[in-house]
């Protein structure tokens, strides 16, 4: 049973269109994540699940009851923000229980609760503390403990992760990915950063410009993302946009664009999609890992690598790999490499490409082909 | 240690730096010792004379050290001196200044700790433009409203009252208090208000639960500026009252103006130091809050 | 945020009250400054094209007051005094309350007591003020007969007395009343200033009074705009000063249009025309506050484009 289900949802301020019809469906326990760039509207579009702001046009239902004009505190939700939210005022276990008292559950069966929240989320010792007291991640732990012990149909999370310093967000992240696991109730999750959707979501939503770009599982999402706007934002260093020309090479589809050395690259598609294309201008997606220094050993075992040469114009080693900035023509590609086969600056390296997870887009409609 | 300061010794640019230094040090203590001179003066001297005996004051001046020693002046400025006739001293204006500023000032602060909780939390069409509205009366000068209020007042019955005054007060206070503390509201993160409406708290649980229990801060410079500035008024305790009725400010100005005797310095120094007792221990207990509402009033 | 318009079925009649809450609570104030600011404006100015005297009446004379307002001498010098005292009062007491401010930024000891002290005045009544300052003008009992009973026999400081400098009088006192509430206002601004655009200065070589120059003081301008326009409509609306300090003289030498207006309207039962003088008040005041409003206003949105 879909427990969320919003459709052809629109929403104004004046004449600003902030969202221009979604339609999106959540299954009962499923974790999307809504991700884009800021001003996508995914934050107006949580809002309106939880009916902070209004509806426009079109419907949201919550576990099959729709919702448009059902306030807040009816929805059967709860809500991790950003900032937290935790009332300054009041301790850790009055911030918990204080949306229990709002509806006036009995003292015994509140206290029964906070115990059970905090037991999951080992805050226990925190509860008698207020927020001004507290860590950001201990915050973070009491804003969640705020949400669960609603136990509603529906739990959503506003940049939860966003105020945390980096190694505190990794652990976090891990921890609710635990939790919705446990938990196992359906989750809304907006953030800017694709590796949280990546890492947490059964599916995720790409916005872009108020509208839903692509929704589909997380790898679909990032092997085939369905236009060039979600093949950039979904993964970083960002997938390389080459602007090339279809052709035909031995018998084989291949995308050919000019390199430094005035010579032009041919690479042959790893299957003949698009062959009625022949002759056109395309846009080769390429990601960053999928350049390697050719080796014909190993490539020779694996089908669909084409190679080129190009030389090396920036090496930055991080340690677990090495980004390099090689040189195709005008254009700068950014590959990923294993520190052992990394390539020196101003060397000229002989690349393979997988063809294989090439993506190819349409230039005018920025769409995959 | 001792090598450092023999290597100070030793280096002359180290020493005519230091006595730079000190040079500058003497100038800023000097210069603000004079101004706190001049600024303290006026105090030290009402102060003074407010326990010195006339005859000695007219003898020696009024500005001079004291040589005679008298609670004299206090007793008589508070309960038995004579203005325009009454000779009942400064007591009952000063009762009447404290039974129009504590209702106004409280009245006037919760007014606007609702407005300014309205106007920051639950924004609607047009409330930007009301707001505006509310704002120009900050500025207004009072002699705008003297006739209409003189009219409004006779028509409720209210002339030559406190509570006449306290509801001057309070229209006027509106727009102080709704900006002072619609300023302070507006920093309470909007996610608190929708954290609380999801867990099911509506305008006045949130108002209760949430916003007044971060309030104080506000609350207090609020009603420091409130407290000082309608116990300081003058213009409209001069024009709505008259004899009995009027608060301190007023009566102060009777009781100095009374041209033709000779002028008692003593009664009138503890007169004027009991109408300015109340803002000055506001001031020197709350004058944290009291700079605050200075820059808050000012700067928005 | 806005409020969530809920509309159409299975909304509650407490839900809809509530949703009416922040009107309902702000109505009586709305309705109150409405009267106060709009309805008591409007009425003062009908009053002023009215030929009201001792009572108001309500036959219409056109401009009549105004006419007779400004063929008055006496009003004529209050409107003079007016700019004169302003010019005079604002620029003393940012200049006194900048120089307090500086000195006590210089990490002084007992900052809370200096400060403390340069304020204290403004938490007393302009009438307070006024009467003790008079008490000090005053050449039989004050400053005067201070220096004289020291030996000095020929000095003379009769500044209230003498309707030639009278006015520098109620300025001195002025400047001594709020002077302090500049040194507030411009402590907080240095206090503002980022503390690593100094160390740059002190680096580039700049002297202590370059820096404030150039540095410091340009990045508070804003501040001294703030206070300027604070003192104004103090200066405007001044009524109790000049009341408690020299009642309007010697003669008429220190007559100021609040004053005036008291005047008309109280002393010598000419309603209408103590109404023209109270809406001159507010065109001075409406002189100064529009532009400033606009400003701010066009301040904001700068800075909101490129915030």
């Amino acid at each position: 049973m879909s427990s969320l289900v919003i459709r052809s949802l629109r929403k104004n301020y004046g004449a600003h269109e902030v969202l221009k019809g979604v339609d999106l469906e959540a299954q009962e326990g499923e974790f999307i994540a809504l991700v884009g760039p800021s001003g996508c509207g995914k934050s107006t579009l949580l809002s309106m699940i939880a009916g902070l702001e209004t509806v426009t046009s079109g419907e949201i239902r919550i576990g099959g009851r729709l919702v448009n004009s059902v306030p807040p505190k009816d929805r059967d939700i709860a809500m991790v923000f950003q900032s937290y939210a935790l009332y300054p005022t009041m301790t850790a276990r009055e911030n918990i229980t204080f949306g229990m008292e709002s509806r006036g559950v009995p003292k015994a069966e509140r206290d029964a609760a906070v115990k059970r929240v905090a037991a999951l989320l080992q805050i226990e010792a925190l509860l008698g503390r207020k927020p001004g007291q507290l860590s950001g991640g201990q915050r973070q732990r009491v804003a969640m403990g705020r949400a669960l012990v609603r136990d509603p149909k529906l739990f959503l999370f506003d940049e939860p992760l966003s105020n945390l310093d980096a190694k505190l967000r990794v652990e976090m992240r891990t921890e609710i990915k635990k939790l919705h696991h446990r938990v196992g109730k359906t989750t809304i999750y907006v953030t800017h950063d694709q590796v949280e959707a990546m890492t947490l979501a059964s599916r995720i939503a790409v916005m872009h410009r108020g509208e839903l770009q692509q929704f589909a599982e997380p790898h679909v999402t990032y092997n085939r993302p369905t236009n060039m706007f979600v093949a950039g934002f979904m993964g970083s260093p960002s997938m390389n946009f080459i602007p090339a020309q279809l052709t035909r090479a031995d018998d084989r589809v291949a995308v050919t664009f000019p390199l430094a050395d005035g010579g032009s690259a041919v690479l042959p598609l790893a299957t003949d999609v698009a062959a009625e294309r022949i002759g056109r201008a395309v846009v080769l997606g390429v990601r960053p890992e999928h350049l390697s220094r050719y080796d014909a050993e190993i490539h020779a075992r694996k089908p669909g690598i084409a190679t080129l040469s190009a030389p090396v114009e920036v090496v930055e080693p991080t340690g677990a790999e090495t980004i390099a900035v090689l040189r195709f023509g005008a254009l700068e590609v950014v590959g990923r490499f294993e520190p052992d086969s990394a390539p020196r600056m101003g060397e000229r390296i002989r690349l393979g490409v997988d063809m294989t997870r090439a993506c190819l887009f349409d230039p005018e409609t920025q769409r995959l082909i | 240690m001792a090598d450092l300061s023999l290597a100070r010794v030793a280096d002359p640019e180290a020493a005519a730096a230091g006595r730079r230094f000190l040079a500058g040090r003497i100038a800023i203590y000097g210069i603000l010792g004079v101004f706190a001179l001049i600024y303290l003066a006026p105090l030290v001297v009402v102060v003074l004379n407010s326990f010195r005996e006339q005859p000695e004051i007219a003898r020696n001046g009024l500005i001079n050290l004291p040589r005679s020693f008298t609670l004299e002046a206090w007793s008589s400025a508070w309960g038995s001196y004579c203005i325009g006739g009454t000779c009942e001293g400064m007591k009952r204006n000063f009762l009447n200044s404290l039974a129009m500023t504590i209702p106004a000032t409280i009245i006037s602060t919760l007014l606007g700790a609702l407005n300014g909780y309205v106007l920051s939390k639950w924004r609607f069409r047009g409330s930007e433009a009301l707001f505006t509205l509310m704002l120009l009366g900050v500025f207004m000068p009072g002699q705008i409203a003297l006739m209409p209020w003189a009219f409004v007042l006779g028509k409720l019955g209210l002339t030559n009252s406190t509570y006449g005054l306290v509801l001057v007060h309070v229209i006027q206070g509106i727009s102080f208090t709704t900006l002072f503390c619609r300023n302070y509201y507006v920093s309470i993160p909007d996610d608190l208000i929708k954290a609380a409406r999801i867990d099911g708290a509506g305008f006045w649980r949130i108002f209760r639960k949430i916003v007044l229990p971060l309030s104080p801060p506000i609350l207090i410079v609020t009603v420091i500026w409130q407290f000082t500035g309608i116990w300081n008024e003058y213009l409209f305790g001069v024009v709505f009252t008259s004899g009995r009725e009027q608060p301190i400010t007023a009566a102060l100005v009777a009781l100095t103006a009374g041209g033709t005797t000779a002028r008692t310095y003593d009664v009138m120094s503890a007169a004027v130091l009991i109408g300015a007792l109340p803002p000055l221990l506001v001031y020197f207990f709350g004058g944290k809050y009291f700079v605050r509402g200075l820059t808050q009033g000012a700067i928005k | 945020m806005t409020i969530a318009m809920v509309d159409g079925e299975g909304v509650s009649f407490r839900q809809r009250a509530g949703r009416w809450w922040p009107v309902v609570v702000l109505a009586p104030s709305l309705l109150a400054s409405f009267v106060y600011v709009v309805v008591f404006t409007l009425w003062t100015l009908y009053i002023s094209l009215s030929n009201s005297g001792l009572l108001p009446s309500y036959g219409f004379v056109g401009l009549e007051n105004y006419a007779s307002l400004w063929a008055n001498r006496r009003w004529n010098i209050a409107y003079n005094n007016l700019f004169f005292f302003s010019a005079f009062y604002i620029l003393g007491s940012m200049a006194v309350g900048l120089l307090l401010a500086i000195l006590i930024d210089q990490r002084v000891k007992g900052e809370a007591l200096w400060r403390t002290i340069f304020l204290y005045p403004l938490a007393v009544s302009f009438i307070v003020t006024g009467t003790v300052w008079s008490w000090l003008y005053n050449p039989a009992d004050g400053v005067q007969m201070l220096v004289r009973s020291l030996g000095w026999e020929s000095f003379s400081f009769a500044l209230a007395s003498d309707r030639n400098t009278a006015i520098y009088a109620v300025i001195i006192t002025g400047i001594w009343q709020s002077s302090g509430f500049a040194m507030a206002l411009f402590l907080a601004g240095l206090r503002s200033v980022d503390p690593d655009l100094v160390k740059a200065a002190q680096i580039d070589g700049a002297s202590a009074f370059r820096t404030y120059r150039k540095v410091i003081l340009p990045t508070i301008a804003p501040i001294f705009l703030a206070v300027a326009v604070v003192q104004i409509q103090f200066a405007i609306k001044t009524f109790d000063l000049v009341a408690a300090l020299t009642r309007g003289g010697p003669g008429v030498s220190t007559t100021f249009p609040a004053i005036y207006v008291y005047d008309l309207m109280f002393q010598r039962g000419q309603i209408g025309e103590g109404a023209a003088a109270a809406m001159m008040m507010l065109a001075a005041l409406a002189v100064v506050l529009v532009p400033y409003s606009f400003f701010v206003v066009w301040r904001r949105r700068r800075e909101s484009r490129h915030g």
